[in-house]
């Protein structure tokens, strides 16, 4: 189970490396589309998009669903949510860490900065 | 100018990255205005490493901060959180003023070893920090403890996934 989540950790990541997959998702965001449409929208041919699309799939980024003879894209949200909260959690510790360390590293410097005028005197 | 006067203009925030490297591997960089002295000051001497480790947004207080910072020398932290205590602990392996510090973390057998490089360039000092889990099992789950405090919004992962469009899950 364990291993399961963190294979998927990496494949998520790499599904999210490229730019015309994170652009397919932004695309997802708004509406559900059809592997036709995505691939008339990217300029790519219907093999290259299939490729794409099955990458995002595999990390659970995209659902697909085979209506008739037309296969409908849609994101698979909540495992965005999970990947990205693993790397909001990450972020916020440490951006608010290091803004209260700008505070104490300007500090540092100011008393730098106001010795060296003493002595300068 | 005297030195009590609070600056008017807050300069931009830099900003911090946050990457996994590997299954076992994340690496945070941040860039600080200062030389890479102030900013190893600021991480190896007790008084100041408190001031910061512990962002108030966390909710979290530090009851105890004791740091040997040589190498085999010890560093402790308690910190007491929703009515919980928690512990960290571990040994410095690499201590190089002001370039490069390494220590261990200790408190339990998932705990990755630290790797901070302080570089300086034009009166500014970049910072990597290096975590190297010993498991991937283990990096899943770093991040979870401490910073769980903290109140994830959808403005924060928009700001992460600026690619995806703000539309609103819940």
């Amino acid at each position: 189970m364990v291993q399961y989540q963190s294979n998927r950790i990496t494949a998520s990541f790499a599904a999210l490396s490229d730019a015309t997959r994170r652009g397919v998702l932004e695309q997802l965001g708004h509406s559900d589309a059809s592997i036709t449409d995505l691939a008339d929208k990217f300029h790519l041919t219907l093999t290259g998009m299939k490729k794409h699309v099955n990458v995002l799939e595999q990390a659970g980024f995209v659902i697909t669903e085979k209506v008739g003879r037309v296969r409908t894209c849609k994101l698979g949200l909540r495992r965005l949510e999970e990947e990205a909260a693993w790397i909001a959690r990450y972020h916020q510790l440490w951006a608010a860490r290091f803004n209260a360390l700008d505070d104490v590293i300007e500090e540092l410097k100011h008393q730098e900065q106001f010795h060296e005028r003493k002595q300068k005197k | 100018m005297n030195a009590s006067k609070k600056s008017e203009t807050t300069p931009m925030k830099n900003r911090t990255t946050v990457e996994r490297k590997s299954e076992r591997e994340v690496v945070v960089t941040r860039t600080f205005n200062a030389p890479a002295r102030l900013v190893f000051e600021a991480w190896t001497r007790p008084e100041l490493f408190q001031r910061w480790w512990v962002p108030k947004s966390m909710g979290m207080t530090l009851l105890s901060c004791a740091m040997d910072v040589r190498v085999g020398g010890q560093y402790r932290l308690e910190f007491s959180f929703q009515g919980a205590q928690a512990v960290f602990f571990g040994t410095y392996q690499e201590v190089t003023p002001p370039s490069r510090l390494v220590w261990t973390n200790e408190e339990s057998e998932d705990g990755a070893v630290t790797t901070v490089t302080f570089e300086e360039k034009d009166g500014q000092t970049l910072l990597v920090m290096h975590e190297l889990y010993p498991s991937k099992e283990a990096l899943d789950a770093a991040g979870t403890g401490a910073s769980e405090a903290l109140v994830e919004t959808f403005g924060q992962l928009d700001e992460l996934l600026p690619t995806l469009g703000a539309r609103a899950v819940r």
